[in-house]
């Protein structure tokens, strides 16, 4: 990879790197055949640092971006995209959630656990009824002196019942449909709460994605995340980082694939032509690794705005509709490249090719992203040429 | 305590070694660098001997190597070393085993190390020297290819236990020594986030030729490499074939050990 | 300085090591091209003894030195008294194996004479009136030919098994003693205890030799055939991941893609067809040997040597081959 990095963004990636190759590989081929959450593995990346990579020292964590957090994220996909993506949630919408919109107290209560890795985060906005439209949660909090009163359900929320700490958007005011959403740090300890059903999916299958049930469940004013009202701004923010993350992973299991197509061809041998050795071959491969790195310059160039501060909505909603859709079309010309061999277990391209498929889905299909990048294309277009 | 190791930059285990058009070396485009695989046990082996020695301990790593090395050197103080000695001078190029250990002789003699640990050999010359020429120079013990290290409880000795043909031996030194590590003495640690964060501010200290006291590189050239040649080509598959399994069994046992030399 | 070379011979269990007749080959070379007389030094616990298994090798003299201090092997001991044997004689040329003790003692020794020294060589031959190492670089992805500047005394520590062993050439040689003066307690690092390697097999990733089997292991109780092959090589076992998944290996010695990545300089592969994911995991091996009932299998593409066979029928008998000669 190309891209120019400075002396310690290589090292991230380095060590980012021989640990995923080394420690992680191993645990992931396992884990993802038995449909296992890999618990473990977090404590050790933690140890790393990288279950706080952009959580002040203060709080335990060691004040990166999030360009730091998208060479690590890209690493860790490329090997194993269902931890890739409990490390994105807990990185990106947890850890960045309870620092920007926590008080003191609770920054203090959550952050050095969920850096430290011990504390696993979760994000919790989908319901059944609200998918893409957030506005339509109906997850009803009442506040009753010092607690909030829950009932209701969330749905598909990744490492749910793994959580310690749990971000969940409700509606505190059932009038408007925009303005009466807060959002709250949920414990799985609260009285009230229970983990509901437990999905089987396609892919990710070393994360766990859960329903979670709130019946009268008590949660405590402190654990407010800004103000009452403020919910639907703090869920949209949110989504930058957010999107950004699952365009790493993208870009990590693309480039995987990619490898995989390539190592794979290099070795089989068809009418004593290496498969690597057809034109058909050699085109696809140069139109994959384009796409690769177009989508790495796109997903780079998100936090890099990002990390200046600068606006960056319509950017990472183009780097993870681009990355996204990347990664599908290479994780399947990467299998054609395997034949047959590549539809069965046997070989790491399988597992890739049904991981890739999520990545268009989650963090708002690609036709939210499309929604979301056209509105601020003619927004800017009504903003800046006169008529 | 105060503990050293040594490091040299190599290309990567994984890097495609390829000769160059003229023939004096390899070459160098995309080839990835990194610390010599046994000194990353040796670096390991020095922050666990600090970290159980606790107190004013301390890990100083050394290198000798172009600008370059400095990535790699930042690399072992991100593991958790407190400091470095870089000797980099642009008339070194190609040091052999006795002109590196002379510099790092120089460079350390007036520091006093109690022990030192090193790589039993790096994995680009494979030489296996410098350790060795470096405990002459400085008169101390060397301990080699150490798979097992245990301080004495009055730091004043250790045990080592080094790989020989046919078994282990258990080496009982005083300190200051020279131990050079094998694969299994430890499992290196990585540099973690908030190590490659720390390691920033910690200090390496250039050191040109000069600056040791040197008007040139030490000694004169000691050998001369007459030519680079690649490995022997595989010849393919050698099908052993016999009308009796026997023969065929006694065969492939003689090529084994006459032609393949393996067994 | 006159062209004599002095040969580091080495001692196991009272008699000459291998390697010491191999070094008198290489140096019957040089000595062959530059009239320079060869000398040997043996130093340890039995050395005169085991001079005597020398004396007709064409040898000007053997050197022994067995003092107390030289019971067992020490760097500083036997270093003191290689040095001083190698000074007194003004060798050219000094020869060890590249073995445990020689690469451990070689640089001590060279440093001493402020010498130079090549590691690790393959082979030694003259060239005109250069003696010219060949040795591998980078892990043997590369090989250099080196040959000293000046005329510094030259240590060439050679590999064993490369240089084909000096035969007798009938004479005698006469043995002198050397009177070491090493005392004990001046030795600072010193072997207290020998550990000889045991029954255990060494591990898959370090191992220099490791046999393996596939899917044709058909049981579990066959794995002993490999077993019997690997402890006469000093062996490590391995699987395929085929015959892991069959239940006839456990998981942690399956080498491929998905296991054990290996590197062994002999990699025998029993009933293992070849599929990509293993070779993967074992195709930088030196030498690969293939014994499988198919012709067509694609391990035979990436073999050194290949017998065509039962493996049922194929390992015993290599088995009982090679304890004939081992």
């Amino acid at each position: 990879m190309q891209y120019p990095l400075t002396e310690d963004e290589r090292m991230i990636q380095k060590t980012v790197r021989d640990f995923a190759r080394k420690e992680l590989a191993p645990v992931a081929i396992e884990a993802n055949e038995k449909g296992i959450f890999p618990e473990g593995i977090f404590k050790r990346l933690g140890e790393l640092g990288f279950m706080g990579v952009t959580v002040p020292e203060e709080y335990g964590g060691v004040d990166l971006g999030t360009f730091s957090l998208v060479l690590i994220l890209e690493e860790i996909n490329a090997v194993c995209a269902s931890t890739g993506v409990t490390m994105s949630v807990h990185n990106s919408l947890t850890n960045w959630c309870i620092l920007k919109y926590g008080s003191e107290k609770i920054r203090r209560r959550f952050l050095p656990s969920l850096a430290s890795g011990e504390m696993l985060g979760a994000y919790a906005i989908t319901e059944s009824e609200a998918g893409s439209d957030v506005s339509a949660m109906r997850l009803s909090a009442v506040r009753t002196g010092d607690e909030y009163i829950l009932n209701g359900a969330k749905l598909f929320i990744s490492t749910g019942d793994q959580a310690g700490a749990i971000v969940v958007f409700a509606r505190t005011d059932p009038a408007d449909r925009t303005k009466g959403i807060s959002a709250f740090v949920v414990e799985p300890s609260s009285p009230g709460f229970s983990i509901g059903k437990i999905e089987k999916k396609m892919g990710l299958n070393a994360s766990t994605t859960v329903e979670l049930v709130f019946e009268d469940c008590r949660v405590s004013a402190d654990n407010l995340l800004g103000s009452e009202g403020m919910g639907m701004k703090i869920a949209l923010a949110g989504l930058d980082g957010g999107r950004i993350g699952i365009a790493a992973q993208a870009v990590g299991i693309a480039q995987a694939a990619l490898d995989e197509g390539v190592r794979f061809s290099r070795g089989r041998k068809q009418f004593h032509t290496r498969i690597v050795d057809f034109q058909s071959t050699r085109w696809k491969i140069a139109d994959m690794a384009t796409a690769v790195e177009a989508a790495r310059l796109l997903t780079y160039r998100a936090a890099k705005l990002r990390d200046a501060g600068e606006p960056c909505s319509k950017e990472a909603a183009m780097a993870k509709l681009f990355a996204s859709r990347t990664a599908n079309t290479v994780v399947y010309d990467a299998l054609q490249m395997h034949g047959g061999v590549g539809y069965t277990k046997e070989f790491l391209i399988e597992r890739l090719f049904r991981d890739a498929r999520v990545t268009e889905l989650y963090e708002g299909t690609s036709e939210i992203q499309r929604i979301v990048i056209s509105k601020a294309v003619i927004d800017e277009f009504e903003r800046t040429v006169p008529d | 305590m105060k503990i050293l190791a040594l490091l040299k930059r190599v290309p990567d285990t994984e890097a495609k070694i390829l000769i160059n058009q003229e023939g004096t070396g390899i070459k160098d485009e995309g080839v990835k660098y990194v610390i010599n695989t046994y000194d990353e046990y040796a670096v390991e082996e020095g922050l666990r001997l600090k970290e159980k020695m606790g107190g004013t301990s301390t890990v100083t790593v050394i290198c000798v190597g172009p600008e370059e090395a400095t990535e790699l050197i930042r690399t072992a103080l991100a593991m958790g070393a407190d400091d470095a000695v870089h000797v980099c001078d642009k008339t070194l190029e190609r040091p052999d085993p006795f002109v590196i250990a002379a510099l790092m002789a120089k460079a350390i003699k007036a520091e006093g190390f109690d022990i030192i640990f090193c790589g039993k050999q790096a994995i680009d010359d494979d030489m296996g020297q410098v350790q060795s020429i470096l405990a002459e120079m400085l008169d101390i013990p060397q301990v080699n290819v150490a798979t097992a290290f245990e301080i004495a409880a009055d730091a004043k000795r250790a045990t080592v236990r080094r790989r020989v043909e046919g078994g282990d031996e258990k080496v009982e030194t005083s300190l200051p020594v020279i131990i050079s590590c094998e694969k299994g003495l430890n499992d290196p640690r990585y540099a973690s986030l908030p190590g490659i964060m720390k390691a920033k501010k910690k200090e390496i200290r250039k050191k040109t030729l000069a600056d040791l006291g040197f008007s040139q590189v030490p000694g004169e050239a000691r050998s001369t490499i007459l030519r680079w040649l690649p490995p022997p080509k595989s010849s393919g598959c050698t099908m052993v074939k016999a009308e009796e399994m026997r023969d065929a069994a006694k065969e492939l046992v003689r090529l084994l050990r006459e032609e393949a030399k393996v067994v | 300085m006159a062209n004599d070379i002095l040969v580091f011979g080495e001692i196991r269990g009272g008699g000459i090591k291998k390697i010491t007749k191999e070094l008198i080959g290489a140096a019957r070379r040089v000595s062959a091209e530059t009239g320079g007389a060869i000398d040997t030094a043996l130093i340890g616990a039995g050395a005169r003894a085991a001079a005597e298994g020398l004396t007709g090798y064409g040898l000007r003299k053997i050197v022994v030195a067995e003092d107390e201090a030289l019971a067992r092997y020490s760097t500083e001991g036997y270093a003191a008294v290689l040095s001083d044997i190698a000074k007194r004689g003004a060798y050219s040329y000094v020869f060890l194996g590249a073995t445990a003790m020689g690469r451990d003692l070689g640089p001590r020794v060279a440093a001493r004479a402020d010498g130079v020294m090549f590691s690790d060589c393959v082979d030694v031959r003259m060239e005109g009136s250069r003696c010219v190492a060949r040795r591998p670089v980078y892990s043997g992805r590369a090989y250099i030919e080196i040959a000293r500047s000046g005329d510094r005394q030259n240590y060439i520590s050679i590999r064993p098994n490369n240089i084909a062993p000096a035969e007798p050439s009938g004479g005698g040689t006469p043995i002198e003693t050397h009177a070491s003066n090493v005392m004990r307690d001046a030795i600072r690092a010193m072997v207290t205890e020998i550990f000889p390697l045991e029954g255990g097999r060494p591990d898959l990733t370090e191992a220099d030799v490791i046999v393996t089997g596939g899917r044709a292991m058909k049981d579990k109780a066959n794995f002993k055939i490999l077993e019997d092959l690997a402890d006469l090589l000093g062996a490590a076992v391995g699987a395929s991941r085929a015959a892991v998944d069959a239940g006839f290996a456990p998981v942690a010695i399956q080498v491929g893609q998905t296991g054990k990545i290996v590197n062994p300089k002999l990699y025998i592969a029993c009933g293992i067809s070849g599929a990509i994911q293993h070779l993967a995991g074992m195709r930088t091996s030196k030498v690969i040997v293939a014994i499988n009932k198919d012709p067509n299998a694609p391990i035979f593409e990436r073999a050194t040597y290949g017998i065509v066979g039962d493996l049922f029928e194929v390992v015993p008998l290599l088995t009982e081959e090679l304890k004939k000669v081992l």
